[in-house]
């Protein structure tokens, strides 16, 4: 007997259009599947046993403040700058493990996102996701809020791309607006000597811009050199902060991670609990109103006790 | 990018067969060359930030009404109130839209140091919720801030001590309704919008009104004339609500309406197939399909519902407003009717439903018989504005495996309803004059109301009157699936097959009826054009 529908596809209705084909590349590259399990694991065992010990080979690296993140659940947003496309295996690496394995990348769409292949690949391997490097687009971020809201940890390179000359470029807002936007804490993070590791290709000589050899590409040399890490306080946004404002909070606590790992120096910044002792004098339930929600939220609805009458 | 709008496809050779729902399970069926399939829209975007919507409607009221901060001082008495369990449906996935409007109410009252503070379920006459009910809709936070010191209520129709008698509307209704509320410097009252009959003034003058009060418009004669409850100006149930409402204003009880339209987003990722066009569904579809109606077929019948009462819909928050009553409602319908309108052209000679597992009434609980009727030949039938999808004299098919099932926690007066009422009478008039008094005033059936969780004793002659105008607007209901003794005892045709429905329609119908397929949900209203 012949196969039919739901064994088989539907019949498309003839009176119904057809819709034209969904385009399937930059910021339109749908990348929910390399969240499931299975890509999940690949990812998980690319990244401890085969990108970590590459990393331990070719760029030994030092870690300095990630004690600062032992107690930190995630999802939290890494700001990082980025010098080299190491950057990313590199800080994979330094991440601890409790958030190592649920962590996307947010990747230009211009570049990692060009083909499908390529995207498929970067989605798989780094769990990339594709972003609007110049701006803060609104489909860009509307998924890194909602995988933030799903627990999802996000690697951002505020900058916007590799830097072009090894020192830190002014930071774009996207980090501070979903930090706000998610209310998610921003760890800053210093990446040093990576674009040693793997230089950001240059331009051929003579090659006029457009021409063959005058595009950013992958293939630059591996050279073996130590790189560090270093782990700043997380950044937490209150309700009212400013995501222009916190920007520039996010861009400084960088640059003093990267002017702490020049002088080796180091200072904690305090982190003030609000006092829990005292409520407002006020009625019950404004004193019940001002406590802290409460952080872990049953949903269930027990089963059903009632029995049921048949006739 | 916008939602697609709905529409209607006419079924031919090509077209795929067409998910039907049939109680706690579904079918594909295909349905007769040229039938009419009534597709609802694509679900709208949610709202972005659904938190600053809401505070922004707080401060941006419509209509004749202030701020809500400022309506608030510190030594006044707040009363805010809420829809019950029955909407929405299904459930929604926590933060559930009462949730975040009280949230952002309360906290602009704590601000400004409202210290008498009462929040009170709008019952009417439904059953009262359950704790874990109350926090779902409530968010713990709220429900724990108020709870334990006795000011969440839930509303009690039968408490004379608790009830204001209002007084008479110039049709001579009487208006009463919950003291609290009544005598409150303010009443606040959060709606979820779920349908276009929800919400305007039927929500204080019904969900907070006594049965003395509801029985004026809860009767056969007033439903027979709304045509249809989802077309507010042709519907005498709402011209009831409208008078009794404006009654209960001029009475000086100050109300800041707040009404809430969800989208349409209505099953969760794994069952979302449910709410995708058939020629539309990808192998994951088709699998989960697969799966899921085999293992309901094969799961017993109370496991079955049990998964699907487990379903938490991801219904968003589209739009808010705030503001006085008839200007929040005017705007908010228009916006129901927006998400939810499909133009039909005409009517039909026959229009078939299938009835899924959850109608407003049986949320945690079960679809008896009686509610099988309302949930198809009330609430679908009636989702229509102009004329019903079906001629006058036509034909009904429903497929629902209506079980002679019922919870006696929840609808005990179901029980004797279908036991002593139904093999009396189907017809909404007779019962009305000879049943309904008796069940209304029974005492067992008012404590388990008032006590228990239990929905009142006149609650099915209600569920019964809100299908008389489909029963006077049609020749032939035919139940397909359904429990024939249990279908006969409704008043209506058993069939086993679409095709045995055809056959027993053909009397009235004629060999080659038209026909019009409502597929819901996603929940649709058709706009007829006659």
């Amino acid at each position: 007997m012949k196969a039919r529908f739901p064994i088989t596809k539907p019949t498309w209705p003839n009176n119904v259009p057809r819709p034209n084909p969904k385009r399937n590349v930059g910021l339109d590259y749908d990348t929910a599947w390399a969240r499931r399990y299975p890509a999940r694991l690949a990812r998980a065992i690319f990244t401890d046993f085969i990108s970590a010990p590459l990393v331990d080979l070719v760029a030994p690296t030092t870690i300095v403040g990630a004690d600062a993140l032992s107690r930190l659940e995630g999802p939290v947003i890494f700001a990082a700058n980025h010098n080299s496309h190491a950057d990313t295996a590199v800080l994979l690496k330094a991440i601890p493990q409790h958030l190592r394995h649920k962590v996307v990348v947010a990747a230009a769409s211009d570049f990692f996102f060009d083909s499908t292949t390529k995207a498929t690949v970067m989605s798989l391997i780094l769990g990339a996701i594709p972003i609007e490097r110049s701006k803060v687009n609104r489909r860009s971020a509307e998924t890194a809020l909602q995988l933030l809201d799903e627990g999802w940890s996000v690697i951002i390179y505020p900058e916007g791309g590799r830097s072009p000359d090894g020192w830190m470029h002014d930071f774009k807002g996207g980090a501070a607006y979903l930090s706000v936007r998610a209310g998610a804490p921003v760890v800053p993070v210093f990446i040093d000597g990576t674009d040693k590791v793997l230089p950001k290709s240059r331009v051929e000589p003579g090659v006029a811009p457009g021409g063959s050899g005058s595009e950013d590409r992958l293939g630059a040399k591996l050279r073996r050199h130590p790189v560090s890490v270093t782990f700043g306080r997380p950044l937490r946004p209150s309700e009212d902060t400013d995501a222009r404002r916190f920007g520039g909070v996010i861009e400084d606590a960088v640059a003093q991670l990267g002017r702490e790992v020049a002088s080796d120096y180091y200072q904690a910044r305090r982190h003030v609990e609000p006092s829990l002792t005292y409520g407002p004098p006020a009625a019950a339930w404004r004193r019940a109103w001002a406590r802290p929600p409460a952080i872990k939220v049953s949903e269930r609805v027990p089963r059903d006790s009632w029995p049921t009458t048949r006739f | 990018m916008s939602p697609r709008p709905g529409f209607v496809l006419e079924v031919d050779r090509s077209t795929p067969p067409t998910l039907l729902w049939h109680g706690e399970a579904f079918k594909l069926q295909k349905l007769p060359l040229g039938t009419r399939v009534v597709y609802a829209p694509e679900p709208f975007a949610a709202l972005e930030d659904p938190e600053s919507a809401i505070r922004a409607a707080l401060e941006n009221p419509e209509g004749d009404q202030k701020p809500l901060s400022a309506l608030l001082h510190a030594d006044m008495k707040l009363t805010i109130c809420f829809d019950d369990i029955s909407l929405p449906l299904p459930p929604m996935a926590a933060p559930d839209v009462r949730q975040m409007v009280i949230e952002a109410v309360l906290d602009q009252a704590a601000e400004a140091g409202v210290d008498d503070v009462v929040l009170i379920a709008a019952l009417a006459l439904h059953r009262r919720m359950t704790e874990p009910e109350l926090r779902h809709a409530l968010g713990n936070r709220v429900y724990d801030a108020f709870a334990p010191f006795g000011k969440l209520l839930q509303h009690d129709a039968e408490d004379p001590d608790n009830l204001l008698y209002i007084g008479k509307t110039d049709h001579g209704e009487d208006v009463e309704i919950n003291k609290r509320a009544a005598e409150s410097d303010l009443l606040v009252y959060v709606n979820i919008n779920l349908v276009s009959m929800d919400g305007g003034h039927k929500s204080v003058a019904t969900g907070l009104a006594s049965y003395k009060s509801l029985r004026h418009h809860h009767n056969p004669k007033t439903m027979r004339h709304s045509k249809s409850f989802m077309d507010a100006p042709a519907s005498e149930l709402h011209s009831a609500n409208w008078r009794m409402g404006r009654l209960i204003k001029e009475s000086g009880v100050n109300i800041f309406q707040i009404e809430t339209t969800l989208n349409t987003d209505t099953f969760p990722e794994n069952f979302k197939f449910l709410q995708k066009r058939e020629w539309e569904w990808n192998l994951r579809d088709r699998i989960t399909f697969a799966g899921a109606s085999k293992a309901l077929d094969a799961a017993p019948h109370k496991m079955a519902r049990n998964i699907l009462q487990g379903i938490k819909s991801p219904h968003a928050l589209r739009t808010v407003h705030a503001g006085e009553v008839e200007a929040v409602h005017q705007k908010i319908v228009a916006e129901v009717w927006e998400q939810q309108g499909v133009a039909v052209e005409g009517q039909t000679d026959i229009v078939t439903m299938g009835l899924p597992y959850i109608c407003p009434y049986n949320v945690n609980s079960i679809m008896n018989p009686i509610l099988v009727a309302c949930l198809g030949l009330g609430y679908f039938f009636n989702s229509y504005r102009g004329a019903p999808v079906v001629r006058k004299g036509g034909v009904a098919i429903l497929f629902h495996p209506t079980r002679p099932e019922f919870h006696p926690g929840h609808h005990p007066s179901y029980i004797d309803f279908f036991e002593q009422v139904l093999p009396e009478t189907t017809d909404p008039t007779v019962m009305h004059e000879q049943f309904e008094e008796a069940y209304a005033t029974d005492p067992w059936y008012i404590h388990l109301y008032r006590t228990g969780h239990a929905y009142h004793g006149v609650h099915p002659f209600y569920m019964w009157y809100w299908i008389s105008h489909a029963l006077e607007h049609l020749d032939k209901v035919i139940i397909v699936g359904g429990d024939p003794a249990t279908v006969r005892r409704l008043g209506f045709h058993p069939a086993t097959t679409l095709d045995d429905a055809l056959e027993i329609a053909k009397d009235t119908v004629g060999p080659s009826p038209t026909i019009t397929h409502l597929h819901t949900p996603p929940l649709l209203m058709a706009d007829v054009t006659p």
